[in-house]
């Protein structure tokens, strides 16, 4: 036997995929776009940074839609008008965001040193220089409401998904749409609830608690609806197994759908604390933020995070916003590890079947 | 073994068993239990309008519908308990205005470019893009408003004065686009510009869904037609997610109409009903509460609760639609 040298390799064709010559010449067209841009803002009228992207964006536009004109006649012309239409919001969505990050990174460090997180700001003022005072106080009292309203919303938020998913009431639509409606809830109403049923005419003054529990208010929709995404997940063979040994439903629930579950409302709880770790309106009304820690929950007022930032920008001067910064900075740290941490958590996994 | 033997065993069996469909004991605990938790919401709501109806009556019963017409908020008793010169009424009517036009300009601008990232995160990105860009979304969700207000003040104000004043150079023809007074500074246009980058996401991410949603057979029979990408989207994904779509833009803009400390932040709040979009001086209701809400006399606190029912069932309205919009379309042609 001969081996066979000239092996035929035989590749899938691909014929949606452009060819090289089409790659080419969306290359040069991008180039020729910036390079016009780039004179249009050297030797017109037109500066800046916001000049230079409207007037790429509708030159790019412009030179896509005739060539793809001149190539294939109008359909393929408005195609390529939809396609660059289509890249202009993505950009248009992406352009805010890499500005706030990249701001926060620039200007959240300025304020940051040693002692930043092991003082608080009760000896100092929010205009007093960058090396005083810190942010103890409102990391404590931020911790400290977050876990109350955790202790809180959690099972109140997977009772409610459990009621959509195991018992399917007859509510279960009506409850759907509150819980909706509860997650478009202004948060400053949150926070002037608390303070209308609970504080106002009671001579309770503010307090940790009631901050948590306007912070729970807020957090118990984000819970209950990705709870419920998560229940809906679990095979109706698991419960229908459950029940077929003889278990009772809520032993079904408990022993089998709950633990099955587990990950999936773990990762509802932390995306719950990521949308309340930020939220400045409603501790306004019910926490009146200290300067010096506070670790009783029950009594005086009580610093956090947000209200820090609050505090530092109301005051306005230069240190100040720094220090808000700053405190933006450590916000953004939480929130952002918070949510890696769900991804990570709540990536897909198979359900054990 | 003898017939009779047989019968005795027969005879010893136990009786049968009474099968029910009657939940046991236990769940019927754990059925109240569950239903309590899923009625919490209905309870947490109504709680929410009673008490702020039942704190805000007074100022309610005395100004009657003017409350929510009137364009005069006037505190006769100073936070001191010092009596003020001007007898005390209060209205909402300008804070509404300044609400619903700040909510509007977010909207104009923050739905088309929502809508557009929607449109390319359904059908252009490739996969893993795509699965990227959606966390960035979902994070751009979770930033908190303190943020957007601080960015908004410090790095978009300057180019949201620039165009302000571009579009008061061009088109200063248009009424709204007119100023008396050359005052660009935290203007409601520029906060209607942060209000609308702060409801890009969830109009994004509803939107996206809804498309994500569109039948496959349709699309294909599209493209087996000979469609282009672009005729695809206009004739089959557009008319199938148009509802769900105009369902999220209703949900940013009841986004937009509750925003508080961003909108605090970035606008010049004055009470005032303000139609120059471009001048910086206006304002909206959740502003307005936490501007009065420090120095306020008890009297005033019960206009502000009472501001601040007007603001929850007007968002409450706002959303209820939205989701009705939105959950009618989920529901169809699947």
């Amino acid at each position: 036997m001969v081996p066979v040298s000239n092996e035929i390799e035989v590749k899938p064709k691909q014929p949606w995929k452009p060819t090289q010559k089409e790659i080419n010449t969306n290359i040069g067209i991008f180039i020729l776009n910036i390079l016009v841009t780039l004179s249009l803002i050297q030797f017109t009228g037109f500066s800046g940074k916001l000049a230079f992207v409207v007037l790429f964006i509708l030159f790019s536009l412009s030179t896509n839609f005739l060539f793809s004109l001149y190539k294939g006649g109008t359909v393929l012309a408005k195609n390529s008008l939809a396609t660059g239409f289509a890249f202009t919001g993505i950009s248009l969505l992406l352009m805010p965001v890499i500005s706030i990050l990249g701001t926060v990174i620039k200007r959240g460090t300025e304020a940051m040193y040693i002692g930043f997180f092991t003082t608080d700001m009760s000896d100092d003022g929010f205009s007093s220089a960058l090396d005083v005072g810190g942010i103890k106080h409102a990391v404590i009292g931020s911790v400290i409401m977050v876990t109350i309203a955790l202790l809180f919303s959690v099972p109140i938020g997977i009772l409610t998904a459990l009621y959509l998913t195991e018992l399917k009431g007859r509510g279960s639509t009506l409850i759907r749409f509150l819980v909706q409606a509860m997650s478009g809830i202004p948060s400053i109403v949150a926070g002037l609830f608390i303070y209308s049923a609970l504080i106002t005419g009671s001579g309770r003054g503010f307090s940790g608690f009631m901050g948590a529990l306007a912070l729970t208010i807020l957090m118990i929709p984000t819970v209950a609806r990705t709870s419920e995404e998560v229940l809906k997940l679990i095979p109706s063979d698991l419960r229908e197994a459950g029940l077929a040994l003889g278990a009772t439903q809520w032993r079904t629930v408990a022993m089998v759908v709950i633990p099955a579950a587990k990950s999936g409302l773990i990762t509802a709880a932390i995306l719950g604390v990521a949308r309340i770790a930020g939220e400045t309106a409603p501790l306004l009304f019910t926490t009146g933020g200290a300067d010096a820690v506070n670790t009783n929950p029950l009594d005086g007022n009580i610093g956090s995070v947000p209200f820090y930032v609050w505090k530092a920008l109301i005051d306005g001067s230069p240190n100040a916003i720094a220090r808000a910064w700053a405190g933006i900075f450590l916000l953004m740290i939480i929130v952002l590890s918070l949510f890696i941490v769900a991804r990570k958590i709540g990536s897909p996994k198979k359900v054990r079947s | 073994m003898s017939l009779n033997e047989i019968l005795d065993q027969v005879r010893d069996l136990p009786p049968p068993r009474i099968l029910s469909n009657k939940p046991r004991f236990s769940d019927r605990i754990f059925r109240g239990i569950v239903t309590l938790g899923g009625f919490t919401s209905l309870l947490i709501l109504g709680l929410i309008s009673l008490f702020l109806l039942y704190r805000g009556f007074s100022a309610l019963r005395t100004e009657g519908f003017g409350f929510i017409t009137k364009y005069e908020w006037v505190s006769s008793i100073n936070s001191d308990g010092t009596e003020g010169e001007a007898a005390s009424t209060y209205g909402v009517g300008a804070m509404l205005v300044g609400t619903i036009i700040t909510a509007i300009i977010a909207l104009l601008i923050g739905a088309p470019v929502a809508i557009l990232a929607a449109i390319y995160l359904a059908f252009y990105a490739p996969i893993r893009t795509r699965k990227f860009l959606v966390s960035v979304v979902d994070l751009m969700a979770a930033f908190p408003s303190i943020l957007f207000g601080l960015w908004g003040l410090n790095v978009l104000m300057d180019q949201g004065i620039y165009v302000a004043e571009l579009l008061n150079k061009y088109l200063g023809w248009i009424p709204i686009f007119q100023v008396p007074v050359p005052v660009f500074l935290r203007s409601p246009f520029i906060a209607g510009l942060v209000l609308a980058i702060m409801i890009i996401p969830i109009v994004t991410a509803v939107s996206r869904e809804i498309f994500a949603q569109t039948p496959l057979d349709r699309i294909q029979a599209a493209y087996a037609l000979g469609a282009t990408k672009w005729a695809m989207i206009k004739t089959v994904a557009i008319p199938y997610g148009y509802s769900g779509v105009v369902g999220g833009a209703m949900l940013g803009l009841g986004r937009a109409m509750g925003e508080t400390v961003a909108v605090f932040t970035v606008l010049n709040i004055v009470y005032r009903a303000n139609f120059d979009i471009l001048l910086g001086a206006g304002g909206n209701l959740a502003s307005h509460i936490i501007l009065k809400f420090g120095e306020a006399s008890s009297e005033e606190i019960k206009a502000l609760m009472a501001a601040g029912f007007v603001l929850f069932l007007l968002t409450l309205a706002v959303n209820l639609l939205a989701d009705f919009i939105v959950a009618r379309t989920g529901k169809r042609g699947k």
